[in-house]
Order: C-alpha cells, then structure tokens, then sequence
C-alpha cells in the first residue's frame, strides 16, 4: 500500500492552530470533512470514535509521532491525513514525548488488513530517521506531498 | 553470540492483527522486563519494545512471530507475552 492510497493530500495541515489532543482530532477530521472524505452529518460521530480509541490507549508510538483513528461504518474506504505540530501535542505517548507528526486514519469497519498495511508503512517512514526529521520540518502542504510521494517512489513498504 | 535464553512462536489470533493498541501493550509489557526481547518474522528482526518496530511487521490474524528473549528473566518474559497473545491483547 502507498501512501497515496490512502492519505488525502489537499486535507495535510502544515501547521496546526489546535494544542490539544483533542482539538487537534477535530482540526485534522475537519480537514477531512472539507475535502469531502465523509458523508454529511458523520464529522461529529467520527471524533467520538476516534476519541473513544485514545480512550484505550494513547495512539502516541513514540518518536514524536501518533496516529489517532478508527473504524467507522460511513466511509466505504480508508482515508486519512497529516499534520504537523512544531511546538508539539502532548499526546500521553508511551516514551512521554510531546508529539510533532501526526497520522489520522479512519477506515471501514470490515477492512483491518487495510488499517494494518497503513500502519505498517507509516511506521517503516518512521524509522528511517532522514525522512522522519525531513517530514517534522515540512513547512508547506506541498512540501508534505513531496515527502510522502518521494517515500512511496522509494519503496519504503 | 550468546544463543537466545527463551524462544516462543506465537501466532496472531485476534482479527484485527498486532495493530496499535496491541503493539502498545506488547511493547510495555516487553518494557517490564530486563531481558532483551526481540520479535522475528521473515528477514524481520525487531525489538519488542518499540511500538514503531512491531507496526512494520504489518501482522495480520495468523502471522507467526517468533520471540527471541535473552538476559534475566527470558523465560518469565515470554510465559507473560503468551499470555497476552493467548488473551487476544484483551480484544
């Protein structure tokens, strides 16, 4: 899977105005919402769900990074975005690191292999150090694309 | 090299895979332990405290892992993550 497959490009947020975890969901399903990845009347159900998935765990993986998500029965595929905190979330990461790089996904119910495989390149990204310091400085929407479809030219997955 | 201490296989048996919630616990209960605790899979060979680390393995219901502990407490270490495979991660 790339992460064109899956990461709506036009809803990255290079900078995010929210500062808490929380908000922050909010700011990035919007952006989702804005580019027309969820049916109407979904945006607040979709924070719920996502909200109710932090409540298990932190999505914080460490190395500054989350991926908050879901599952929810109104998308039919699975769609996601980025963006970057520079100050930093405090996501109650494992390692106890605030968080600068964020991943939200939300997928349909019967698909976990899709979520998997998502996760799955998003953490090989991560662990090259290069590209992940080159993501958290990303300072434009295109900038972020660039990025992510240079990953998926190189085969990170 | 000091051959493995411990060594389990165990296989992914909740339908949803080692995504990360799971990873998450694994992680942290690998985290409790001193031994060093490493997952295999294919040409993979990962460090089971790193959340990051088990994500990339991408396993799905029915992927075999195979855990490597060495150092104190290997075998305590491995009875405990069966058990948490053996519980699903609670799912």
């Amino acid at each position: 899977m790339k992460f064109a497959d899956f990461i709506c490009y036009p809803a990255i947020i290079p900078k995010l105005s929210a500062n808490t975890k929380e908000s922050v969901i909010r700011e990035m399903s919007s952006a989702l919402q804005a580019a027309g990845k969820f049916p109407l009347g979904e945006l607040d159900s979709i924070n719920k769900a996502i909200m109710k998935r932090e409540e298990l765990g932190s999505t914080g993986i460490g190395r500054g990074v989350a991926v908050p998500h879901s599952k929810h029965p109104s998308v039919a595929k699975l769609v996601g975005t980025v963006a970057l905190s520079p100050s930093g979330i405090d996501f109650e990461s494992l390692d106890g690191e605030k968080v600068q790089l964020l991943f939200l996904l939300v997928s349909p119910p019967d698909r976990p292999g899709d979520h998997l495989r998502a996760l799955e390149n998003i953490s090989r990204l991560l662990r090259d150090d290069t590209f992940c310091t080159a993501l958290k400085n990303a300072k434009s929407q295109a900038e972020i694309q660039e990025l992510l479809e240079k990953a998926d030219a190189q085969g990170h997955h | 090299m000091t051959p493995p201490a411990a060594t389990r296989t165990f296989v992914v048996t909740n339908p949803q895979g080692l995504h990360a919630r799971p990873a998450d616990l694994l992680a942290k209960l690998a985290q409790q332990y001193p031994c060093r605790i490493e997952i295999i899979h294919g040409s993979e060979r990962i460090d089971a405290r790193s959340i990051i680390n088990m994500l990339t393995l991408g396993a799905v219901e029915g992927t075999e892992l195979r855990f490597e502990a060495t150092g104190p407490d290997a075998e305590v270490a491995l009875d405990a993550i069966g058990g948490l495979f053996a519980s699903n991660f609670g799912e």
